[in-house]
């Protein structure tokens, strides 16, 4: 390691034992937890850091894990596979799942048009699609279940073709529909943006239309921001509530959502009942972070050949 | 236009007219019908109408509790980012990547839990309930409650934009400071922070219109008392189900509002410092 100048000033220890020959006769010294720095503030900063990250995202998180073994762990999976509480489940995390899917497609079309075309408009269509960012989320969802009542400008519409979205399951991922595509939006247009030009060409001199060049050599290598999309939209999808809690119906055991779920056990002060759901929510977010993980490093591995 | 090197720029030929059109129609469909829909209920009914809703003492408070929620939330949770970016990415310390991980949690918590967590600590039946209720505070069904809700729902959203600008600039400027003297203090306020301002701001913007907008955690922790604990979220709400719908989209304006300011706001600073940010 040739040390450049800040190395020489905060990491002493390790341009020691760079130099050659020196590494071998030392003895094998314990890394400190920390390494040497001439910059002042570390322990102010980390203290706070340390104290309030502890006091607002450790500490509840404790609750959340402990509470819910009040009445042992029979009680946990009581309260999980009551069938009112798994049909929640299930709809939370399928809808989320099934607008998703619909996400990462409709996401890479508007990045694409977003990113390749020049149009008029095209800064108003690029602001638009991080509305549901900074929308709340119950003026989001009082505006959906408006649109989609039978007396909405789309909800009438329907009604005459005998669909109903409104206060149904459907609903619910018509909701996530736009609570999740601007994650797939933003995950993929950066890297479309810096997507070598010159790679869709040689792959068109080679004779490869625009759709095999589209297949062959765009998709794999917005794969690894499709699936950041993805986890994303279907992460904040499966928690949502204001978004969808006005046109989902919440009709226990069909139209009635996982979050809902908790907000009733806690209004009958079902303090367990409440932590055990909020926990498989918890759990099942995880799991699938670590899902896609997985799927990560597989197509890292699959590009690095 | 600039010539560029892409062959299908402009848009020309039968597909790039249908993609276009069609991801237009998606975007009009998914997000601008909804937008639309809010102004045109909250207007249905004339102007006077939509005005009155602004003078009832229960949206005036609801707007005053919101104010004040953001003012007290939004201000901590930059001290900590601040702090978090200094400590995480100007310092080599173990268990660092942890604490990465716990400061991005939160973004995998539902708003509902978010709340939740505050009521198994501090309810009736939390387990520093009774302690609180001895000692007469309340923070369940009262505004510390719906501070500490809207504080873990947007704990991130600053952190993780100044921590990767912070590790990516390095400590070279700061500690040149520090050799030519500067104490602690100044190195952070003459060097550190007029380097990051511009993503500070970004992720402020972004922390204010979520923590002003946040529903799915105070909404648990708030208990729906009008006039005292009802946000202008929750407040859009309670008109919406008494079917007072022209009250209920025009309080739901003011939000959309403040959500448009914020993004034409912060497409401006993107514009503006696109190096910083991005």
């Amino acid at each position: 390691m040739a040390a450049p100048s800040t190395a020489s000033i905060s990491r002493p220890d390790v341009v020691a034992l760079a130099a050659p020959g020196v590494s071998i006769g030392l003895a094998p010294r314990r890394r400190p937890w920390r390494e040497p720095s001439a910059l002042p503030g570390f322990a102010g900063a980390l203290g706070f850091t340390l104290l309030y990250a502890g006091l607002i995202i450790l500490l509840p998180l404790a609750a959340l894990a402990a509470r819910p073994w009040e009445h042992g762990p029979l009680g946990v999976v009581d309260a999980i596979l009551k069938p009112r509480t798994l049909a929640a489940l299930r709809l939370s995390f399928g809808a989320a799942l099934l607008a998703a899917v619909v996400n990462v497609g409709m996401g890479l079309l508007i990045a694409w048009v977003l990113g390749r075309y020049r149009f008029p408009g095209r800064r108003v269509a690029d602001a638009l699609v991080d509305l549901p960012f900074a929308l709340p989320t119950a003026v989001a969802g009082i505006a959906l279940a408006t649109l989609y009542g039978p007396s909405g400008w789309i909800g009438a519409g329907l009604a005459r073709l005998g669909v109903k979205v409104a206060y149904t399951p459907t609903g619910v991922f018509v909701a996530l529909l736009a609570v999740g595509l601007p994650f797939v939006v933003r995950a993929v247009q950066p890297v479309l943006d810096d997507l070598d030009a010159s790679l869709e060409e040689a792959a068109q001199t080679l004779g490869a239309g625009p759709v095999q060049a589209f297949f062959r050599v765009i998709l794999p290598a917005l794969a690894p921001a499709l699936v950041t999309g993805f986890a994303l939209a279907f992460a904040r999808g499966a928690g949502e509530y204001g978004s969808v809690i006005f046109i989902a119906g919440n009709m226990p055991g069909v139209s009635e959502i996982a979050p809902l779920v908790i907000v009733t056990r806690l209004e009958q002060y079902d303090y367990a009942g409440a932590a055990s759901v909020g926990l498989a929510m918890l759990g099942l977010s995880l799991l699938a972070l670590v899902a896609v993980n997985a799927v990560q490093v597989a197509l890292s591995r699959r590009g690095g050949r | 236009m600039s010539a560029s090197n892409l062959p299908d720029r402009r848009v020309g030929g039968l597909v790039p007219a249908l993609l276009l059109v069609l991801a237009l129609g998606w975007l009009a469909l998914v997000i601008g019908a909804p937008l639309a829909t809010v102004l045109a209920e909250a207007f249905s009914k004339g102007m006077g109408t939509f005005l009155a809703t602004f003078h009832e003492p229960d949206a005036l408070a609801a707007i005053r509790l919101t104010l004040l929620v953001a003012a007290v939330a939004v201000p901590l949770n930059a001290a900590f980012g601040l702090a978090a970016a200094w400590s995480i990415a100007k310092f080599e310390f173990r268990g660092r990547s942890l604490l990465l991980t716990l400061i991005d949690l939160p973004l995998s918590l539902s708003p509902v839990v978010s709340g939740l967590v505050w009521v198994l600590l501090f309810g009736a039946r939390g387990w520093f309930g009774p302690w609180l209720e001895g000692a007469g505070i309340r923070v369940i069904f009262a505004v510390p409650g719906i501070v500490l809700g809207t504080i873990l729902v947007t704990v991130p959203l600053i952190a993780r934009e100044l921590i990767p600008l912070m590790a990516e600039q390095g400590t070279d400027e700061e500690l040149a400071a520090t050799t030519l003297g500067a104490g602690g203090w100044t190195v952070f306020r003459r060097v550190t922070l007029p380097n990051v301002r511009w993503a500070l701001l970004h992720g402020v913007l972004l922390c204010n219109a979520r923590a002003m907008g946040e529903f799915g955690a105070v909404s648990v922790v708030s208990g729906h008392i009008r006039g005292l604990t009802d946000t202008l979220p929750l407040h859009v709400e309670a008109l919406y189900n008494d079917y007072d719908f022209v009250g209920a989209f025009a309080a739901a304006t003011l939000l959309a509002g403040l959500a448009v300011v914020t993004l034409v706001a912060k497409t401006v600073l993107e514009r503006a410092m696109p190096m910083a940010i991005r």
